[in-house]
């Protein structure tokens, strides 16, 4: 949806490298002052869209916007953005403030001001006392908050980052994920991030963009793409593996009626074309909306099945099961249960699958 | 520097072309047009004055096949005794390096102490720095009749009369070897160097001998150094000048010795630049092959 | 894999026979240079003779200001022309891309003698003047090679995200030369440099076909008291030489390794 004052505007663009295509036709927009995901598996394409913004590499088709100005043509050095690189591309040969004062040469900025500004983004990244040691002599985590100042101090109108906690010890990467949130929001520029972990995009940021094969799949926020996948490659890499196959029956007024296999109706919201009568429909069910039980439960579509295998999570229980058709489904849930209770639902043993017909989501066939 | 445009250029590539002209330039004309006009010329005949005798006429010149006539006598038996001898000499130095070289190399890469690896594998080095010139000369120095060797073993009774080692083929081999070894085991280092040990202990842990790891791991994969190694000594030894002047004697004479004494002495010329083409030729063969056999293999690149 | 005990002992012992082999001919260069005895190696006592000697010979100091003004003149050139050549190949995709190499590798290929034997060939066709120039442009044929390959290997070294990063940053393609390549890869031209400069100094064969009549350098006056004879004064001037050339290393080392924070 056009926003009043978008950040970056990307229409149709497109690039190869050699035989292979990168990007495919890509048409996105990004809000100011939004904290927005690239998400997707590697070679999905959403590095080469970050360099595409970045200036890095041009495309071969289509526009870039940035703020309103058509930026595809114009080198990465003249571009309102600036980046911080996956393994932050320190300068080896600089010390921490020149590394950060490196850019502010190309600004208007008389020479006597940079001293403060540098010094005045250091304390915002919390490395004030850090300024005459080389990168050599800091920590992965201090690396990464000098490469972030040296982008900051040019006051960029999009922060671009490529992956990154990546690069980040395991326990340092939500200490992280939550400082840029909160810098992102004092400062209220647009951020735009590239990640393939889907904890950090739903944890970070205000909209995702998850990406396959050179295509953006689907994009809205944490929760629409996370609860309401739209195709199965979405649904797979957000988590929802559970497909279900159902014969359509009626499709008016926005909701669709459905058939399943055992004769069981129900209906539920479905937008896009009208589906014709009988013809196959695919919907997900998540994990955690599923519910194995030892009768089935009125308000719940059933399914017969059989307890496969069950991985206890501590929190939580992971089981797989199998209906009559061969047919597996993962199944998970917290563990409420007292103390020393054990678990139900042993491998082996017969179950019926329950849902609310409400948390079936219909996948828009390609 | 070169005038760069404002926007990104189409072609990326674009901006080699001003960097590398001087370069094109200087080594288009001072390399390639003088071995262009080397290889003109060795299809001429000598002058009686040691300039190039003029051709009357062109066509009858090809068509008589006279225009082959230096690569013919270079054929002939003296020469070809000539090129076999070099042929032999670099071949024995190359093998003769390979084994000295190897353990060496082992030692330094996988025994050595790893502090004194930088150390020793300098050390190594320091003589490739030095005047190849001084080096050589100290073999004269030792081998000669009032030598340090003779004098030695003159003087515990061991023999009588001096041994002739100078001007003899064994030493211009010792010469050889002396002067290439360091460009056998460097590259046989970086090779070993390189090795996983894990694998070794893999490989001892399924059973295999220390005999058999060697033979089965540890040559087959440091085997893309022995081949540099081999290609870094064999080469400059085919072309061998100094060492053959030097230490050799009129029976040890040398390709190389042979073009240089066209060129100096003979003034022939045409001869020597046949002479000249042939050994080039039989360098780039080898390096043909050399570069198949390193892209057969994917990697590792020479220099 | 570490071997038994006499494994390991032999190759140790091996390795240092072979650093014996390596350096006892210098050592015994060095030591005879001070024997007073002039015709054997029979130590007749200690003298600094031949150095004297060697001060008072005009010819031997004016060969070793020849070899230094072209060790010099080559090395400034074959770096002016190297670098921007090593920048264009390591960095740049163009036609002709593999000729160049091709180019850049075949003098160091092809042996000196048919170099220095296709250049005399050439120089007498245009009817150049053997002088101290030919030598000149002899050396910086083969040293542009040696430039633009050591100073590659440098640039391939080094992260191109430093140079994207830099672009991101501001800087335009001069100034992310100027700012960010040229000093990380600085310490490979240096190398470079002292490489040519230590090749053109030692250079005999090509010197031997190009140089003209007062155009000796050092190697090529060397060559000449070599042939005369085994004389003390060349094992005189050989350790000099040789002290030379380890105190140009140890300063190369020094200047390097504190450059870069690490060792050769």
């Amino acid at each position: 949806m056009p926003s009043p004052d978008p950040s970056v505007q990307i229409q149709t663009v497109t690039k190869r490298f050699d035989s292979v295509t990168a990007v495919d036709g890509v048409s996105l927009e990004i809000a100011g002052g939004e904290f927005f995901a690239l998400l997707g598996p590697s070679g999905c394409g959403k590095t080469t869209l970050l360099r595409l913004i970045a200036g890095l590499e041009e495309p071969d088709a289509g526009t870039i916007r940035i703020q309103g100005s058509d930026v595809t043509r114009v080198p990465p050095h003249r571009r309102p953005v600036n980046m911080v690189f996956q393994h932050y591309a320190l300068f080896p040969h600089l010390t921490v403030e020149e590394n950060v004062a490196f850019g502010l040469r190309y600004k208007p900025l008389p020479r006597a001001g940079h001293a403060a500004r540098v010094a005045e983004t250091l304390a915002l990244v919390r490395l004030a006392e850090y300024g005459k040691r080389r990168p050599d002599q800091l920590s992965g985590g201090q690396r990464q908050r000098v490469a972030l100042a040296r982008a900051l101090v040019l006051e960029p109108q999009v922060l671009l980052l490529d992956e990154p906690l990546a690069a980040l010890d395991p326990n340092l990467r939500k200490e992280v994920q939550v400082e840029l949130k909160s810098l992102q929001r004092t400062l209220g520029i647009t951020f735009v991030f590239v990640t393939h972990d889907r904890q950090e995009a739903l944890a970070m940021s205000d909209r995702i963009a998850v990406m396959n094969g050179g295509r953006v799949e689907q994009v809205g926020s944490p929760a629409q793409v996370f609860e309401a996948p739209e195709t199965e490659l979405v649904a797979r890499f957000l988590g929802a593996t559970n497909v279900f196959t159902a014969e359509a029956r009626r499709h008016e007024d926005g909701i669709l009626s459905l058939q399943l296999p055992g004769g069981t109706e129900f209906s539920v919201p479905a937008g896009g074309p009208a589906r014709l009568r009988r013809e196959p429909v695919r919907f997900v069910v998540r994990p955690e909306k599923l519910a194995l039980r030892a009768v089935p439960a009125p308000s719940e579509i059933s399914l017969a099945v059989t307890v496969e295998d069950r991985v206890y999570h501590g929190a939580s229980t992971e089981w797989t099961v199998r209906d009559a058709r061969g047919e597996r489904y993962a199944v998970f849930a917290q563990n409420a249960g007292l103390a020393g209770e054990a678990l139900p639902f042993a491998p082996g043993s017969p179950a019926f699958l329950g849902w609310d017909p409400r948390h079936s989501v219909v996948l828009r066939e390609s | 520097m070169p005038d760069f445009p404002k926007e990104l250029p189409r072609k990326p590539g674009r901006a080699a072309y001003p960097l590398l002209l001087p370069t094109w330039l200087v080594l288009g004309i001072f390399f390639l047009v003088p071995l262009g006009l080397m290889f003109a010329v060795s299809f001429a005949e000598r002058g009686t004055y040691g300039g190039l005798k003029p051709i009357a006429d062109l066509g009858a010149y090809v068509r008589s096949g006279a225009f082959l006539g230096n690569y013919a006598r270079s054929m002939g038996a003296i020469y070809l005794k000539i090129g076999w001898r070099s042929l032999w000499m670099a071949l024995l130095t190359t093998v003769l390096c390979l084994v000295v070289s190897f353990p060496i190399a082992y030692y330094l890469a996988i025994l050595a102490p790893r502090r004194w690896k930088g150390l020793l594998i300098g050390l190594v080095v320091v003589p490739f720095w030095t005047s190849f010139l001084i080096r050589t000369y100290a073999w004269m120095f030792i081998l000669r009749t009032e030598g340090l060797i003779n004098l030695i073993l003159m003087g515990t009774g061991l023999l009588h009369h001096p041994l002739e080692l100078l001007y003899t083929q064994t030493a211009v081999l010792i010469g050889l070897v002396y002067g290439e070894l360091p460009f056998m085991i460097l590259p046989l280092y970086a090779s070993l160097e390189k090795l996983d040990r894990s694998l070794l202990e893999a490989a001892s842990d399924l059973g295999a001998g220390r005999r058999q790891s060697f033979w089965r791991i540890t040559v087959p994969l440091s085997l893309p150094g022995i081949v540099a190694g081999l290609v870094l000594v064999f080469i400059p030894s085919l072309g061998q000048f100094v060492v053959s002047d030097l230490l050799g004697g009129a029976r040890s004479m040398l390709l190389g010795n042979l073009i240089q004494n066209q060129f100096a002495v003979a003034r022939n010329k045409p001869f020597g630049s046949a002479l000249a083409f042939e050994l080039t030729a039989a360098v780039l063969l080898l390096l043909v092959a050399y570069a198949v056999y390193a892209r057969r293999r994917g990697g590792e690149e020479l220099l | 894999m570490t071997g038994g005990g006499w494994h390991r002992r032999l190759l140790a012992a091996h390795t240092a026979l072979v650093y014996l082999f390596l350096y006892a001919p210098i050592a015994i260069l060095v030591v005879f240079s001070f024997n007073s005895a002039r015709q054997t190696a029979f130590w007749e006592g200690f003298t600094l003779d031949w150095y004297r000697r060697l001060l008072d010979n005009a010819l031997l100091f004016r060969s070793v200001r020849n070899s230094l003004i072209v060790a010099g003149i080559t090395t400034a050139v074959a770096v002016l022309l190297g670098t921007p050549a090593a920048l264009a190949l390591a960095r740049l995709q163009f036609r002709g891309k593999r000729s160049t190499q091709a180019l850049l590798y075949l003098p160091v290929i092809i042996p000196e003698v048919v170099l220095g034997a296709a250049l005399v060939t050439f120089f007498g066709a245009v009817e150049m003047r053997l002088s101290l120039w030919t030598v000149v442009i002899a050396h910086v044929v083969f040293s542009v090679s040696y430039v633009a390959i050591v100073v590659r290997a440098r640039l391939a070294g080094l992260d191109p995200a430093l140079a994207e990063a830099a672009r991101d940053l501001g800087a335009g393609p001069f100034e992310t030369f100027r700012r960010v390549t040229l000093p990380l890869a600085a310490p490979g031209i240096a190398a470079s440099a002292l490489l040519v400069f230590t090749l053109s100094i030692d250079d005999y064969v090509v010197t031997s076909f190009v140089a003209g009549v007062g155009a000796t350098t050092l190697p090529l006056h060397i060559y000449s008291m070599l042939k005369v004879g085994v004389t003390p004064e060349v094992n005189a001037v050989s350790t000099l030489l040789l002290a030379g050339t380890v105190v140009l290393i140890v300063l190369a080392h020094r200047l390097l390794s504190a450059e870069t924070g690490d060792s050769k």
